[in-house]
């Protein structure tokens, strides 16, 4: 079995197996193309939302937006999620990848899947938006294609799981796996029950759609979807996590404050998770108080605790590393002097900030029984999804992508000044994008809604001008962000193409196992008032009062309303 | 680097944790169980609460309930398609339903009554969003729905369906008054 080879990157010292290697950089590059896609379709959603220039025709919009939902959210991040699973197993393990012609045999499962769904959606059949609620129906390949793209997905979870019992049968490390492998573990180990929902409920639904199956349930297939759709979410909170923590160690060579408390807290999105996908039906019929509550509040604040933690041992880790280097000056000094210009750092960091205070806080509060009332369906909940999906994994995919082309594609990045701008370009445009469509949601605004003005109905509804003011914002950061998307798109495809070939580095038939990391030194003796990471710390207490605050205005806000009960 | 590598400590379960971390997660922890406290406890003294009463419906028997109730209690019509507004008496059972791609019919309530107001979806899913309120609750059709309202506000109000449902999704309006 060992007729591979083993590439030592000259730049990084990473080791790449020639077969991962390949797999990694075809799953990668595809799910760069589907990001193009999404994002020339996102112009169509967005001046179309955009009230003054209300741009697409009805029908050509929904099919859009179904299309722009599909491609982004499943399948933009899961080719590139795969492409992270074969990183951290075979990459990080510096082992060969288990089964590569079954792992190319889900590659075409995928891409396969994903053109034919994408063919459904086209062909104006299908405008049924990423949700598909029965008994709205689509056209039968539209759900075949997800199938087989989700049973691609599935093999190459597998092939992830198998990549990490060949690592530990031919001893390519000691003692347990790294934390970027544990939190990758975690995704695979969510998409696994994603995926399976997902298969429960697409399988009926597409016999029905090919007149096999009479009926499915629309409250069973809302029930049973979301935990595809929303947990499907969870494998990208659990991936671009790991990679804030790779990004952490390879920019500033910054190890876990504790690595008990990352792996406790990558646990809990296990156990606690997928149950947050109830939070989905809060204002459905059906379904008992009791259900709601402990589903939403008791599990699903386990998982927001997990992301609390994560979000402070991150910058915490990175503020330790930078204390160690002599950046010891008041609070703040570690992050004044970080690497801002780098685009890997930049990009991690803007995805933090704006993944718990925008995405984070806004989960919350939608995820709150009561709350929801004033924010279901609204366009609060793409502002909140864009907040998290966006900024927190695409952005965090980005950043990663810029490590990626001279370390995984050997090719010299174009044009360093445009990528040195691209995070902050697209990230803050983002975050001004996700918070006016909050805003507008707060005024009630609907979500996947073509007319705001609803031309030619009986008893037409005026918003009042503020929801058009927010509205015309969203069509103006919208564009901002797509501006950013292109840079990106730009950079990468471009340094693919024509930028500079590097050194391949030495090639061996052989791996060299993984090192231990050095025996962590007690980083209390670092920072002040005995706290490793005060500046860490106060950037958290910040975030809470912002937190605490926003919540209770929100209840607020709900007391004033008519009573319901 | 060592989060890409294996952790010196073989137990990683061991690993000891700094008081940055320690005093974060009794902060953090903290706080869920107030929002746990609050979601629970609004049940107990809050005054929105979305009911879960659901009965499983077909289109037929709820267009037959909803048609007892227009028979009865209409006061007018508007519009040129002729939608009774109806005025049900406090504290009785108000029916709405969502259809494609209208709410029918509008309803006619009073400030400061109770009534019990049954939602249903006779086609796809539809959404139910109360405006300028902001009062937003998923319509699925095969199951009625019983809120409990009491309107604290008299005016003019739109229902928005806030949920994709077809081509005149963007057209699907109805109205409200509270007198």
């Amino acid at each position: 079995m060992s007729t591979t080879t083993y590439r030592t990157c000259p730049r990084s010292g990473l080791q790449f197996e020639h077969q991962a290697e390949w797999l990694m950089k075809a799953n990668a590059f595809v799910g760069v193309v589907w990001l193009l896609i999404g994002g020339i379709l996102a112009i169509g959603v967005v001046l179309t939302r955009w009230p003054a220039f209300h741009w697409l025709e009805a029908d050509t919009f929904y099919m859009v937006l179904t299309a722009h939902g599909i491609d982004m959210l499943i399948f933009w991040i899961i080719f590139f999620e795969v492409a992270i699973l074969y990183f951290c197993a075979s990459t990080l393990l510096r082992c060969r990848i288990a089964t590569p012609k079954i792992a190319w045999l889900a590659f075409a499962l995928m891409l396969i899947g994903s053109v034919v769904n994408n063919v459904a959606v086209f062909r104006g059949g299908s405008s049924v938006m990423m949700t598909s609620y029965v008994p709205m129906m689509a056209e039968p390949n539209f759900y075949l294609g997800l199938i087989l793209f989700a049973v691609g997905a599935l093999i190459a979870c597998f092939v992830f799981f198998g990549t990490l019992v060949v690592a530990k049968n031919e001893k390519t490390y000691q003692g347990s796996v790294p934390l970027v492998t544990f939190g990758a573990i975690t995704a695979a180990i969510i998409a696994v029950f994603t995926i399976s929902s997902g298969a429960i409920i697409l399988i009926p639904t597409w016999l029905m759609s090919i007149g096999l199956v009479k009926e499915v349930d629309p409250l069973v297939y809302r029930t049973v979807w979301w935990a595809f759709g929303h947990s499907s979410q969870q494998i990208n909170v659990a991936a671009h996590i790991s990679v804030w923590y790779l990004v952490a160690a390879i920019a500033f060579g910054a190890k876990p404050m504790s690595e008990r408390v990352s792996r406790t807290a990558f646990l809990l999105y296990i156990l606690f998770l997928q149950l947050a996908s109830a939070h989905h039906l809060l204002a459905d019929p059906g379904l008992s108080t009791g259900w709601k509550v402990v589903n939403t509040s008791y599990f699903m604040y386990f998982a927001v605790l997990a992301s609390m933690l994560h979000g402070l041992t991150i910058p915490g880790a990175m503020e330790v590393a930078q204390r160690q280097k002599g950046f010891t000056k008041g609070l703040f000094e570690w992050l004044r002097k970080a690497p801002w210009g780098n685009p890997t750092f930049s990009g991690v960091f803007i995805s933090i900030i704006g993944f718990g205070f925008l995405g984070g806080i806004s989960g919350v509060m939608m995820g709150t029984e009561q709350l929801n009332m004033i924010i279901h369906n609204t366009i609060y909940v793409p502002g909140h999804f864009h907040a998290t999906v966006v900024v927190g994994t695409t952005l965090t995919f980005m950043a990663l992508t810029y490590y990626l082309i001279p370390v995984l594609f050997k090719r010299e990045m174009i044009a360093p000044t445009l990528a040195k701008w691209q995070p902050y370009v697209f990230g803050f445009s983002m975050y001004a994008f996700a918070l006016v469509m909050m805003g507008a949601g707060t005024l009630g605004v609907s979500r996947r809604h073509w007319d705001m003005a609803f031309q030619g109905a009986a008893l037409a509804y005026e918003w009042p001008g503020a929801a058009y003011l927010m509205m015309g914002l969203v069509g103006i950061t919208g564009l901002a962000a797509i501006a950013g998307g292109a840079m990106y798109l730009y950079i990468t495809v471009g340094s693919l193409l024509w930028g500079r070939k590097l050194d391949t580095g030495s090639v061996s038939p052989k791996f060299t196992p993984v090192p231990r990391a050095a025996p962590s030194v007690a980083a209390q003796s670092y920072g002040s008032m005995g706290f490793a990471a005060p500046g860490t710390f106060v950037l958290a207490m910040v975030f809470l009062v912002a937190f605490v605050l926003y919540y209770f205005i929100n209840w607020k806000y709900l007391s004033t309303l008519w009573g319901l009960s | 680097m060592s989060a890409i590598l294996p952790p010196s400590e073989r137990l990683w379960i061991k690993h000891p944790i700094d008081r940055v971390e320690g005093a974060w997660i009794v902060i953090a922890l903290l706080w869920c169980l107030i929002m746990f406290a609050m979601m629970v406890g609004w049940h107990i003294w809050g005054n929105q609460n979305l009911s879960t009463e659901t009965y499983r419906t077909t289109p037929e028997q709820f267009s037959e309930k909803t048609q007892a109730m227009v028979d009865k209690y209409t006061v007018r019509t508007e519009t040129d398609e002729q939608i009774p507004v109806v005025a049900p008496p406090p504290g009785s059972d108000v029916y709405l339903l969502a259809r494609l791609w209208a709410f029918w019919p509008i309803l006619e309530l009073e400030k400061g009554k109770t009534y019990r107001l049954h939602l249903t979806a006779m086609d796809y899913n539809h959404g139910f969003s109360l405006q300028p309120a902001n009062i937003n609750i998923q319509m699925v059709p095969g199951f009625e729905h019983v809120v409990t309202v009491t309107p604290n506000q008299s005016g003019t109000y739109s229902i928005v369906c806030n949920e994709f449902c077809g081509i005149g999704h963007h057209q699907m309006v109805g109205r409200l008054y509270v007198k």
